[in-house]
């Protein structure tokens, strides 16, 4: 979904048009992900507190450029080098490079996910053998790129660690496994599938792992509320907390 | 005669059993193992599958093991997890930056320092002050770090041992650990579940006499700690139960993620203290102990050593600590007082009070938005890790620049490392299964958060 990730201000803003990705090094800013309105949170009822028109837009850390400073230089380096020898443009693959408090972060178009951690896994110069995991975000307001995979590689041999992240939207809630490059991914994925519903094309058992069989929803993306669920288990019902018989 | 009726009875029958589409299910509860078999021997089909758990007293907590066996051999092995899921990550979106930590330490709660630590060093790198935490603070969380990883290694020895009846061991294990805890109550008033650490630093200083109780407590430990060589490294019964089960070589780790003593059972010396320090580990002196062996028995030998190396770094913290400041010094993220034990048994600062009631609104003001509202983490995401005793322990923190996270995922190395329980055990023996089991040192508290 590149097309889709192309909508953000932070990479159409050299009037490239919004189907092209913006080429590096471009006047990129922070990244809007959001907007707050108000300032308590309420969200229904009057806000009688007098700051219900304060606007807060929610920005992530934008698009870096070069020199990214410390390994990271030489890791983009060496993981463009590696896709162009697979003949993979590596505008194509890698969206955006982030760099911000001394972390790496590669935005990474979701059909080469799996080539790019395959290069990154077996590239002698790359080597991220590790990898810990899958950490699912639900950005609801992020049009077209709600739900976000975020995945942290760590190299042994260099003693690196790159982050990668991939979105998908809501609608089309795809993402391919990582589980044919790293095993350990299998109830990584299991369980951002079950809290978020993103769903990983190609992994081998894609059940829900914490919550029953038969659980409804995904509990873990922002438009599901924390308390008040009936408990639903193998067809037996229990009322949400606020709902049970009281004795007082 | 009634019971020799009940005990033929039994025999014929011994265990309840229903008809499945899968095939005959029989409930065992009691009774006698070998009545069980021959009756399950009489179905044509020889494939018998054993739910152990969730409530059995081998399976660390929680945890459902389905085991297909053949005769005493254990032919498919899964895990079935979720039964101590707490929502501890979605509840930490609800509560602010400092309020976490009383959620996080609950994970694993056999590691709780770990965890408080491992947020807390994310939450400071949204906020850009790594630089700026007190040395005192630093030190005192690594001194807390390695007494817990004594406490978390002394309680898989101690119920691994048990596991395979050796009591003895779990005695040792439990009584030693009762020292570490009552050191915890003193310096945090509680023996687990802390919220200790906090972001930009700690709670409290170390009250008094935690140093002198520091000292006594290394005194005997080193006493203590051969006696489990003694008891257990050369024990030939030990030893027959725990080599070459569990068995996982560097391959499987490095796919199976496998991190923390199962790695370095398979010769490879990662350790993020040495390879990724945090808090300051590169200036301590500690080795990082591996084995060849693969197996249960070189994982029960690194957690030994690890735990004389513990004892090596607590003994440097207690040589660097120097007086000074334990939270960062912006009044914008610590909390405004020092709270003291007053004279009604509850902590606030009579000082720090007379303070904001009698003389300053602003600072009245300031301690109410800062403790009631919590301050605000300007947006972007962190990864910060740390050596758990288990592995490594990541905590990937996202903020959107609000006063409560947006969004803590914790990778616990519990979760990760039992993946490699199907490894370890299919082909193996129905016993060896407990063993390997206990080698992984799952806690579901931080499986399941």
């Amino acid at each position: 979904m590149s097309d889709a990730s192309e909508t953000s201000p932070a990479t159409d803003g050299n009037g490239n048009g919004n189907n092209v990705p913006a080429p590096r090094g471009s006047a990129g800013g922070p990244e809007v992900i959001g907007v707050r309105k108000g300032m308590f949170g309420a969200r229904n009822g009057g806000d009688t507190s007098g700051y219900g028109g304060l606007v807060r837009t929610v920005a992530m850390p934008g698009e870096s450029h070069r020199p990214y400073g410390s390994y990271f230089d030489e890791v983009v380096d060496e993981l463009e080098g590696a896709l162009e020898e697979q003949d993979l443009l590596p505008e194509n693959a890698i969206e955006k490079v982030v760099v911000d408090r001394g972390e790496l972060t590669l935005h990474i178009a979701r059909e080469h996910l799996v080539r790019v951690a395959k290069t990154l896994r077996d590239d002698p110069a790359l080597r991220f053998e590790l990898c810990t995991g899958v950490s699912g975000v639900h950005f609801p307001e992020d049009r077209s790129r709600e739900l976000h995979a975020v995945y942290h590689l760590r190299s042994i041999t260099h003693g690196r660690v790159v982050r990668l992240e991939v979105t998908a939207p809501d609608a089309d809630p795809h993402v391919p496994s990582l589980v044919s490059v790293y095993p350990t991914n299998d109830w990584h994925e299991r369980e951002a599938y079950d809290f978020f519903g993103l769903v990983f094309d190609g992994h081998p058992a894609l059940t829900r792992i914490m919550m029953p069989d038969d659980w409804q929803g995904f509990p873990q993306r922002k438009d599901y509320p924390l308390g008040g669920i009936p408990i639903e288990y193998k067809g037996a019902q229990i009322p949400a907390p606020d709902q049970r018989r009281s004795y007082s | 005669m009634n019971a020799q009726n009940a005990s033929n009875g039994a025999s014929s029958n011994p265990a309840a059993s229903r008809e499945t589409t899968e095939g005959t299910v029989y409930t065992v509860t009691g009774g006698d193992w070998d009545e069980i078999v021959r009756s399950a021997a009489k179905a044509d089909d020889e494939r018998i599958v054993v739910n152990m758990g969730p409530q059995h007293p081998s399976t660390h907590g929680v945890l459902r093991l389905i085991l297909e066996i053949d005769g005493e051999t254990v032919t498919e092995a899964r895990c079935g997890i979720g039964y101590l899921h707490t929502g501890i990550e979605k509840n930490l979106e609800f509560r602010n930056w400092t309020q976490g930590t009383t959620f996080v330490t609950r994970m694993d709660y056999l590691t709780p320092f770990f965890n408080e630590t491992a947020y807390c060093l994310g939450v400071e790198k949204l906020l850009g002050i790594t630089d700026q935490i007190p040395d005192r603070a630093t030190v005192i969380r690594v001194l807390l770090m390695e007494l817990n990883r004594l406490s978390s290694h002394l309680v898989c020895i101690a119920t691994g041992g048990m596991e395979l009846g050796a009591t003895t061991i779990m005695i040792y294990g439990f009584r030693d650990r009762e020292l570490i805890l009552d050191i915890f109550e003193l310096i945090t008033g509680l023996r687990m579940n802390h919220a200790f650490v906090r972001p930009g630093g700690l709670a409290q200083d170390l009250p008094p006499g935690a140093v002198d109780q520091l000292r006594d407590f290394l005194k005997t430990m080193k006493k203590n700690l051969p006696e489990y060589d003694k008891l257990a490294t050369g024990n030939p019964i030990f030893k027959a139960r725990m080599q070459d089960v569990g068995y996982l070589d560097l391959t499987g780790c490095m796919a199976l993620g496998a991190t923390g003593p199962i790695l370095r059972s398979a010769g490879l010396p990662h350790d993020l203290r040495k390879s990724d320090p945090y808090c300051g580990y590169e200036t301590y002196e500690f080795d990082v102990p591996t084995t060849e062996s693969c197996d249960s028995y070189g994982r029960f030998l690194i957690r030994l050593e690890e735990m004389r190396q513990s004892l090596r770094i607590v003994e440097q913290c207690l040589e660097r600590l120097e007086p000074g400041p334990v939270m960062v010094a912006d009044k914008k993220i610590a909390w405004p007082a020092q709270l003291a034990m007053g004279p009604d048994g509850l902590g606030n600062s009579l000082d720090h009070i007379k303070n904001i009631m009698g003389t300053s609104m602003e600072a009245l003001i300031h301690h109410f938005k800062l403790v009631t509202e919590g301050f605000r983490v300007p947006a972007g995401q962190a990864y910060a890790a740390v050596e758990s005793p288990k592995g490594e322990l990541g905590v990937h923190v996202v903020s959107d620049g609000g006063t409560r996270p947006y969004r803590v995922h914790f990778r616990d190395p519990s979760f990760t490392n039992l993946q490699a329980m199907a490894a370890m055990c299919e082909g193996g023996q129905v016993a060896d299964v407990i063993v390997a089991v206990a080698s992984i040192d799952p806690v579901m508290g931080g499986v399941d958060r």
